[in-house]
């Protein structure tokens, strides 16, 4: 017994060192700081999401901080690094909402670490803003769950509507062998009914793959086919597009929003010119018109992460921004931290403007993005340019 | 219905050649030692972005390439003295494994070293395609055949005409008799190593344009080029450039008249009945020893 209690001094006292140094670092309030708890995917394969997620929090946590807070309070954030894995990530969150003691938590860099925490969350009775994609976070509704990024459905969706207007029908799919290709590929077959679209060919690549000529030249074999797209991540979507360019393929050629970069355009030249792909408008923040409603939020952010980390703007550090902010607009019209009044809060979330779209929350919906949240773009002379 | 076939053939041959090359630099090392180096993928790896960043330094192109393979040929070097020399007296397998290790050490300093981006080489010729018999094919493809056919007429050369050339072959034989007759194995080894790195760092160089390279696009060129090593005959030069061909092929054609999702699994079958009805490969010794 005698050692658990030395722990427990040593821990009380620990505690007493950390709060201290924090109370030192701002301007001391009586008040308790509000808690913001987040596990990210800071390292490992899935740094790309995590690393500009925590550069954003921790960039706005203390822009909040400098600016008087929420509500009277500071913020405090706590971040862990789940490194990609869900088992840490359901560690993490129990330290969070067990030691941490968070009021709410903002995070998940991907879909699995997500799902793991989920359970979690809806037992502690804590809100939880998720940063992953997949439509299985929010559907079916879970009471404590939102999330902010847009769908992969929502893509498919985009992209059939613009072939809507450009009077496609018949499309050909090829699609590579990860995750997030997979993903993207079934809500495509779900969806592509609603928009009286028809796959006349479904070809896939592996992982390493170096040369997809051969699916190609399937596909061009493949009569009535009207369009091209291309669910896929990485080096494989800038593979396609030359090889498509190689085989003199005429049909228009759609990418995903996994591609959505500069890098895209660098890797593929000439071969992208007149690809088309839905995005976020943080992508393409300078060139939209001036009546846009998130011209201005986008543009901020944009410059403010750029100017402090010297590194392009991400749509990831994106969904952070928006996680962040829709908790700190929940917790001023709670008008405190209570768990439960900043989940409604959240809930009731309308026309909230971010950088992913304009949100509108409701029972039924805990994403509240719409078509509209996704740009379709299309490259022109090696840029982005609007497709109206 | 006729020109799909060419299609198909040409986009085999594309990827066949780039298997090749891989394949040949695990025969190398593995006649010098009978290791099979692991590590080779990453070699690949590093000629490819060594070759980026040099670019992006203003460096014309065939100063960046010789700079890519004399780096790449130094890691080789390096490997070889400060981890494989140092384990001498341990048997193959532990070497294999050592290689796995370097690989794995290599692939986590590249990370730091560049970056986990994709990066893309500018071609050696343009890339307006060129068309033949209806079918149509980049010209950096013809680069990486021509070069590929160039470097096993080099390799012969070396390993028949010259002095080091012949002791490496010597040294595969039989290391003792070797040693007797006073080559310094140790020296082949060596060599051995620096020249698989240089030959990898060529092949990065010349497929960063059509696949585009990253810190971890050794991993499956490697293992890619190891099936094809195998297939072909491990240890032989015609056999790597026919494995590496004749794996690309099948790919090809696989994902062109089967089915792209079965692409890899039908290859990867075709070596397991290879090497079940031929242990030795297509055009390897038929011993009856088995290593």
């Amino acid at each position: 017994m005698g050692f658990i209690k030395n722990v427990r001094a040593g821990a009380l006292v620990a505690g007493i060192i950390f709060a201290g140094a924090f109370a030192c670092s701002g301007t001391a309030t009586a008040q308790e700081p509000i808690r913001i708890g987040a596990f990210l995917s800071v390292t490992g394969p899935a740094a790309f999401l995590g690393d500009p997620e925590q550069k954003t929090l921790e960039m706005y946590v203390e822009r909040i901080n400098a600016s008087g807070g929420v509500a009277g309070h500071k913020l405090q954030l706590i971040v862990y690094d789940d490194s990609g894995d869900a088992d840490k990530a359901r560690t993490f969150a129990k330290r969070l909402i067990e030691q941490d003691k968070v009021d709410v938590i903002v995070g998940g860099s991907t879909t699995g670490a997500t799902m793991a925490v989920i359970p979690l969350a809806e037992q502690a009775q804590i809100p939880f803003v998720s940063l992953a994609g997949a439509v299985v976070i929010v559907e079916p509704v879970k009471k404590w769950v939102f999330k902010t990024p847009h769908t992969d459905r929502m893509a498919c969706e985009k992209i059939f509507e613009d072939m809507r207007t450009r009077k496609l029908t018949k499309l050909a799919l090829i699609s590579g062998a990860g995750g997030f290709d997979k993903s993207m590929h079934g809500e495509c077959l779900k969806v592509a009914g609603g928009y009286g679209v028809e796959i006349v060919a479904d070809e896939t690549y592996g992982a390493g793959d170096t040369d997809m000529t051969a699916q190609l030249t399937k596909i061009k074999a493949t009569p009535g086919v009207q369009a091209l797209l291309n669910a896929g991540f990485g080096q494989g979507p800038a593979i396609v597009t030359k090889n498509y360019k190689q085989l003199g393929l005429t049909v228009p050629l759609y990418q995903s929003h996994g591609v959505a970069s500069k890098e895209f355009i660098k890797l593929a030249g000439d071969a992208a010119e007149g690809v088309r792909l839905p995005a976020a408008a943080l992508l393409v923040a300078e060139i939209l018109p001036d009546g846009d409603p998130q011209k201005p939020v986008v543009v901020a952010y944009k410059h403010d992460y750029e100017a402090r980390y010297k590194s392009d703007v991400s749509t990831f550090g994106g969904h952070a921004y928006d996680g962040l902010m829709l908790v700190v607009d929940a917790i001023k019209r709670a008008g405190s931290a209570d768990k439960a009044k900043v989940r409604d809060a959240i809930e009731n979330s309308r026309g909230y403007v971010g950088t992913g779209g304009v949100v509108n929350m409701s029972a039924t919906d805990h994403m509240g993005l719409d078509l509209s949240a996704f740009r379709m773009l299309e490259v022109r002379n090696g840029n982005w340019a609007l497709v109206k | 219905m006729g020109q799909q076939w060419v299609q198909f053939l040409a986009g085999g041959l594309t990827v066949g050649a780039i298997y090749a090359l891989v394949a040949l630099g695990f025969s190398i090392i593995f006649n010098a030692s009978r290791v099979i180096n692991f590590a080779q993928g990453e070699f690949v790896m590093i000629g490819g972005m060594s070759a980026v960043s040099l670019v992006a330094t203003g460096l014309p192109m065939p100063v960046a390439i010789a700079g890519a393979v004399v780096i790449a040929g130094a890691v080789g070097l390096l490997l070889e003295k400060f981890a494989v020399e140092r384990a001498r007296k341990a048997d193959v397998v532990t070497l294999i494994i050592i290689t796995i290790g370097a690989s794995i050490l290599l692939r986590g300093v590249a990370q730091l070293v560049w970056d986990k981006r994709i990066h893309a080489l500018p071609p050696l010729s343009g890339d307006r395609p060129i068309e033949v018999f209806g079918a149509t094919i980049v010209p950096q493809s013809l680069w990486v055949l021509g070069v590929t056919i160039a470097i096993v007429g080099a390799l012969s050369w070396f390993f028949g005409r010259t002095r080091l050339g012949k002791a490496m072959l010597a040294t595969s034989h039989n290391r003792l008799a070797a040693q007797l007759v006073g080559i310094d194995v140790r020296k082949v080894l060596f060599a051995s190593f620096g020249l698989a790195a240089a030959l990898g760092a060529v092949a990065g160089v010349l497929i960063a344009p059509i696949t585009f390279t990253s810190y971890d696009v050794g991993v499956m060129l490697g293992l890619k080029g190891f099936a094809a090593a195998i297939l072909g005959g491990l240890g032989s030069f015609p056999g790597a450039i026919v494995g590496g061909l004749v794996l690309g092929l099948l790919e090809s054609l696989g994902a062109g008249y089967v089915s792209s999702a079965y692409k890899d699994v039908i290859a990867f079958v075709i070596i397991l009945v290879v090497l079940f009805f031929r242990p030795g490969g297509i055009l390897g010794a038929l011993k009856s020893e088995r290593v």
